[in-house]
């Protein structure tokens, strides 16, 4: 293998997980937001939940855009495995999405009588979670693959480990949720944040504890990249850290601090997601195509690399600037409708 | 893939684009014509440009929304129903796509909030720029998803290896030979349909007699633009097929219903496509009108159904019906210009109840026309889903008939659900109008001269 066909793939494969775990914290909190509206019935705060986001969740959920193309721009073969080989729930998931997207401007236009809307954001954002969770699950328990075609069945996801990665996603999204929301907003609605973010912030560090128990009892794959020597003495900064964020987020909900809780959420998802990077190098459908098997030609990934080049630092530079310029907390009643 | 499976796969993809491409096909214009209405304002400082700007940002922040969510299915839709087709040809496409992405989803998705919420939050200026660059969002997202569409139907700057597609030319991927056709046709159809609805609207409420400042501009704006736009689309439309005459005549031959290339082609204006006997049964047709059309000589030739194997046809009913639904509304968008433009030049716009009862109905026309467009020609290239490279039997996902059945059922479900309720709420936004505006005129229905009139309309709203 030449060296522009070994590290093309790689820096494609890191710009995919970038665009991915991106995806996971923005649209994370967005959607954890929907699952906390099932804790918090009052009508004026609901409206500022959706206020404290509304100008940014468009521009978030583009991540998952950028995530799914750059799969099929820069690894067709593995996009053409990966999306048939989690049908249903891929579907479900876009579904919720297409209900939670459309009640941030029908709840508005429907008012007073927004109730199913309501019902539509929080549901929507419960499933499109629940769902992605399943997705993550899926894919690392495996996609069986034949002829470069997925081969397994349709409901190969319906197992214990997907289906605890779906409801584990629902905790962590809660907790981004609710720490943006200490962050965003004011008075009571952010004590109540508090208070989520206390159970919330326990209950995810317990399920990082539990997937990282479970995935090296199931797969044989990942207990080797773990504990073989001299790995585990290499990677062991990566729990560490984790305990060391996690101690940082308790902290700072409980002291008051109105980002640092925030901030340390966002570090546990990348210390998690580095993680179960690290589980999975090098193999993009795990357990038996590599990034380099899948990889594009050359000259596609470098045609795209280059647009990818210029456009990142500018499309970065003006979400930074949207964040800024609706910086500082979400007041009652903010919003243009 | 079993064959049900294909066909549900297919049924799946044509009821979620069609829903999709309604709502795109009216934000690109409804973006150009916000950002319009905001430079306006900026530069002539009238209020009611404003109120507009504002009316309608509300409207497209609804269909934005289902835009968006009823495209980012479209995007997972190529792996998880047709990853045949992500395989074979996802070296040449991808890319395409990716910079769909990069250049125009970011762009719009990022700066709508500006758009939407910033009212307050940035300089006027800045907010302008924010409408122009969601415009601008909108075009560019255009101009890649119908480069990538027209090399699916004219493939250019690729070879085919082993079955599988890859790159030789980008610059001849992306301007293939049916792009810059396709592009001008489906860009100024996206106008003319926004321009639609933006005249009715203005009808409708002047019909009601509501808000004639804010009406009057809407209907000048929209007016203008279709009186134009309509004749020249008929060119756009004309050269378009004449690139498929050339590139994919068998669409071109089952568009006219043209059997025997060895003949003239007649103008078929109805008929039955008789498939088995290879004929015509109860057509109506005007001799030559075809032959004239596509090869500008009367007795001229082109290529008829017989020169192409039974399965290498495209379905032919469903084409030709298409295309004259959507040529018969071209038609009637040219009259509703230029009987409009008419009684404009005449001054008499605003007085004429028929043309303001009638005008006012004139919304979904577009939208229809798009439609019918689209459906001849996609319907048109198959058998193909990527011309001769990849046949759409070849292309759909191992996804078993229960799993595709029961996504097609929830789809119908949840489109059905959120876009009923969505054109409603389009409409109630419509109904509840601008906000801030006069609900009628100082003097009701003006016949004075309009510059005077709207100068009238802004001394009274400045003395309140």
């Amino acid at each position: 293998m030449d060296a522009i066909g070994y590290w093309l793939p790689l820096v494609w494969a890191a710009l995919i997980g970038t665009a991915v775990a991106l995806y996971v914290i923005l649209d994370g909190f967005d959607l954890g937001l929907g699952i906390l509206f099932q804790f918090e019935p009052k009508e004026s705060r609901r409206d500022t939940m959706m206020n404290s986001v509304a100008p940014f969740w468009d521009g978030n959920e583009t991540w998952l855009v950028l995530g799914g193309g750059g799969l099929l721009v820069a690894f067709p073969p593995a996009y053409a495995v990966i999306m048939p080989g989690l049908y249903l729930p891929i579907l479900i998931m876009l579904l919720g999405l297409v209900f939670r997207g459309v009640a941030f401007e029908f709840r508005w236009a429907a008012k007073p009588s927004h109730a199913f809307w309501d019902n539509a954001f929080s549901w929507g954002s419960i499933v499109a979670t629940f769902m992605q969770g399943v997705v993550l699950g899926g894919y690392l328990q495996g996609i069986e693959v034949k002829d470069k075609a997925f081969a397994g069945g349709s409901l190969d996801w319906l197992a214990p480990f997907p289906l605890f990665t779906g409801v584990a996603l629902l905790g962590g999204y809660a907790l981004l949720g609710s720490t943006w929301l200490i962050m965003k907003t004011e008075g009571g609605l952010a004590e109540d944040a508090r208070g989520w973010a206390r159970k919330l912030l326990p209950a995810t560090l317990l399920i990082m504890a539990i997937i990282s128990v479970w995935t090296p009892l199931a797969f044989d794959r990942i207990a080797d990249r773990w504990f073989a020597w001299p790995n585990i003495l290499y990677l062991s900064p990566i729990p560490i850290a984790t305990a060391a964020t996690a101690w940082a987020c308790w902290y700072g909900i409980n002291a008051g601090r109105e980002v640092m809780p925030f901030v340390s959420a966002v570090g546990l998802f990348l210390l998690g997601f580095l993680g179960l990077a690290v589980s999975n190098v090098p193999y993009l459908v795990p357990p038996s195509i590599t990034i380099w098997d899948a990889a594009a030609v050359p000259q596609s990934q470098i045609f795209t690399l280059i647009g990818v080049l210029i456009m990142l630092p500018v499309i970065l530079g003006y979400t930074v600037f949207v964040y800024w310029t609706f910086r500082g907390k979400t007041r009652e009643g903010e919003g243009y409708h | 893939m079993d064959f049900d499976a294909l066909l549900l796969a297919r049924i799946q993809f044509a009821f979620t684009i069609s829903f999709h491409i309604i709502f795109p096909s009216f934000t690109i214009g409804l973006a150009a014509f916000i950002a319009t209405l905001l430079v306006r304002w900026r530069v002539t400082g009238s209020d009611h440009l404003l109120r507009l700007a504002r009316f309608w940002t509300k409207v497209f922040a609804v269909s934005f929304a289902m835009g968006v969510v009823s495209g980012i299915v479209m995007s997972y839709e190529f792996g998880t129903n047709w990853s045949r087709f992500s395989l074979v040809v996802g070296n040449v496409l991808g890319p395409l796509l990716g910079y769909e992405v990069l250049t125009a989803f970011f762009l719009e998705a990022t700066f709508l909030g500006i758009l939407l919420f910033g009212w307050n939050r940035v300089p006027p200026n800045l907010h302008v720029i924010a409408g122009v660059l969601v415009a601008l969002g909108t075009s560019l997202s255009a101009f890649w998803i119908l480069s990538a569409n027209s090399w699916m139907q004219t493939p250019a700057g690729h070879e085919v290896r082993d079955g599988i597609a890859y790159p030789v030319d980008w610059i001849a991927v992306i301007f293939n030979p049916s792009f810059p056709y396709r592009f001008a046709h489906m860009f100024t159809a996206a106008y003319l349909t926004t321009s639609l609805v933006v005249l009715s609207v203005g009808a409708r409420y002047l019909v009601a007699g509501r808000f004639s400042e804010e009406s009057r501009t809407m209907m000048h704006m929209g007016l203008g633009m279709v009186a134009l736009l309509a004749p020249l689309q008929v060119f756009f439309g004309d050269q378009h097929g004449l690139n498929t005459l050339k590139y994919q005549p068998a669409k071109i031959a089952a568009i006219e219903s043209h059997w025997d290339g060895s003949q003239p082609g007649a103008l078929v204006l109805f008929a039955i496509p008789n498939s088995r006997e290879e004929r015509n049964d109860f057509e109506i047709a005007i001799p030559n009108l075809a032959s004239l059309i596509l090869t500008h000589e009367l007795d001229g030739r082109f290529p008829g159904l017989k020169e192409f194997k039974p399965e290498d046809r495209p379905p032919i009913f469903p084409v030709f019906i298409a295309f004259r639904l959507m040529v018969g509304i071209g038609v009637l968008m040219i009259a509703i210009g230029w009987a409009g433009a008419w009684l404009w030049l005449r001054g008499r716009l605003f007085e004429t109840r028929w043309y303001l009862q009638s005008v006012q109905y004139a919304w979904p026309l577009g939208f229809i026309a798009i439609l019918a467009g689209w459906y001849t020609t996609e319907v048109g290239r198959q058998p193909w889903i990527a011309a001769g490279i990849l046949r759409t039997a070849d292309a759909a996902s191992p996804v078993g008939f229960g799993a595709v059945l029961f996504g097609l059922v929830l789809f119908v479900l949840v489109y059905g659900v959120v876009f009923s309720m969505g054109i409603y709420y389009i409409n109630r936004l419509i109904e509840y109008g601008p906000k801030g505006a006069a609900t009628a005129a100082p003097e009701g229905l003006p016949s004075r001269p309009l510059s005077a009139a709207e100068d009238a309309a802004h001394v009274a709203i400045e003395e309140t």
